[in-house]
């Protein structure tokens, strides 16, 4: 995956605008996957995606394959939803979506119902930092390291919002999962 | 026996980034229980459900940004010339309605809607003009930190050009009385003046101190907030 990415952005680079095409092809479900969890609202994800594509062609220039193609771009759509929750009035918004998976009783499925509600919600409350660096952490699996460059803060910001976050969740889910 | 590990140790254990802490976990059974709620918690955290795509979302997404190039490359003539150009002909324009309005005293309703008319241009151009100096505050402020020096004659260029325009956009909203207009170029043109005479190649701390302009101003926020409702206001 690295290498054929590596082999698009040459191929854009030297003007080869179609080339961009696999490149969306191959990340946009990643990128939403990530926005979403960032925003925790579809349709926001949805103009992440876009937002980020565009902004990734127009900084093409500026990426060095130091970093893989796929972080460099996340870094992207991390600093989008970053913006989009700045340019907002902080204010709770919970989409809860429907298990179609298995059929576990109804107690479970109550409880499972409830953690997932009480997560939506503690991680909505989460600063914008806390929750960009916890996604990068938790699901994307970035080091810190990598996690401060993208947000541009020091590896020691970034390890304490991580902590923060796990606070935050702790405090909300633990009784729910013990 | 070494001391109980940290919280924090914890955590940095869960995501593989702290060692030496294992063989501790095992033999203590506080922390093991203490270790094995955060464990639950985190584990619990994976029940976060994403909406599933459908199968042509990535034609959908190629399509979109695609149609949103389009739109940005697609723009008046008058868009295409140096921006202070076209900023200076609707200068003209606007400046000439207005005079227009004043020597041709008509019925009321008309004087309505030749003002319409000069809020409508001031409009298209300053939409234009706002998504302009949006791309660029928006690549300085989510551009990564340099290990080095990092290039922004691009972006020092760009703003320099739109600083002219700005001026006489803010002119143009002065004369004709859009105060909302006046007050937010106002704003915007500190900043573009910032990122004009910045150095082509700026270090990490030099960036971060524009990225503070840029972001203790709000401005970009204030643009885009703005920006939108022109756009709104265009396409109606």
């Amino acid at each position: 995956m690295e290498d054929s990415d590596s082999v698009a952005v040459a191929r854009v680079k030297a003007g080869d605008g179609d080339a961009y095409r696999a490149l969306v092809d191959r990340h946009s479900r990643g990128v939403f996957r990530l926005a979403y969890r960032m925003t925790g609202n579809e349709h926001d994800a949805e103009d992440i995606v876009q937002e980020t594509f565009l902004r990734a062609y127009k900084q093409l220039h500026r990426y060095e394959s130091r970093a893989s193609f796929g972080t460099w771009l996340y870094r992207i759509a991390a600093n989008c939803s970053l913006d989009l929750a700045r340019s907002r009035v902080r204010h709770p918004q919970v989409e809860l979506l429907e298990n179609p998976s298995g059929d576990p009783g109804p107690d479970r499925l109550l409880a499972g119902e409830e953690v997932r509600r009480k997560l939506a919600e503690t991680l909505d409350e989460l600063s914008g930092q806390e929750r960009a660096a916890f996604v990068l952490r938790h699901f994307e699996g970035q080091p810190i390291e990598e996690i401060a460059s993208s947000l541009g803060v020091s590896s020691a910001a970034a390890k304490h919002s991580i902590f923060r976050a796990v606070q935050k969740l702790r405090r909300a889910l633990e009784p729910l999962v013990t | 026996m070494m001391n109980h590990p940290t919280e924090e140790q914890f955590v940095l254990y869960y995501y593989g980034e702290a060692t030496g802490i294992a063989s501790h976990i095992e033999s203590c059974d506080t922390c093991r229980a203490s270790y094995q709620a955060l464990q639950r918690v985190l584990n619990s955290v994976d029940s976060f459900p994403v909406p599933e795509r459908s199968a042509d979302y990535e034609e959908r997404v190629w399509t979109s940004v695609e149609q949103r190039w389009e739109r940005r490359v697609r723009r008046p003539w008058w868009t295409g010339a140096a921006p202070w150009l076209a900023a200076a002909a609707m200068l003209v324009m606007v400046v000439s309605a207005f005079f227009a309005g004043r020597v041709w005293r008509q019925a009321a309703p008309a004087q309505v809607a030749d003002r319409g008319v000069r809020e409508r241009v001031l409009m298209v151009a300053v939409g234009d003009h706002l998504e302009r100096s949006q791309a660029v505050l928006a690549e300085l402020a989510n551009t990564g930190a340099p290990s080095g020096k990092l290039d922004i004659s691009y972006e020092r260029q760009a703003a320099e050009d739109l600083l002219e325009s700005n001026r006489l956009y803010r002119q143009t909203a002065s004369a004709s009385g859009d105060v909302a207009t006046e007050s937010l170029l106002d704003d915007l043109e500190p900043v573009l003046l910032e990122i004009a005479h910045s150095p082509p190649q700026v270090s990490a701390g030099e960036l971060r101190s524009l990225r503070s302009q840029i972001e203790d101003r709000g401005i970009l926020f204030k643009v885009k907030v703005f920006g939108t409702r022109v756009a709104q206001t265009n396409s109606l």
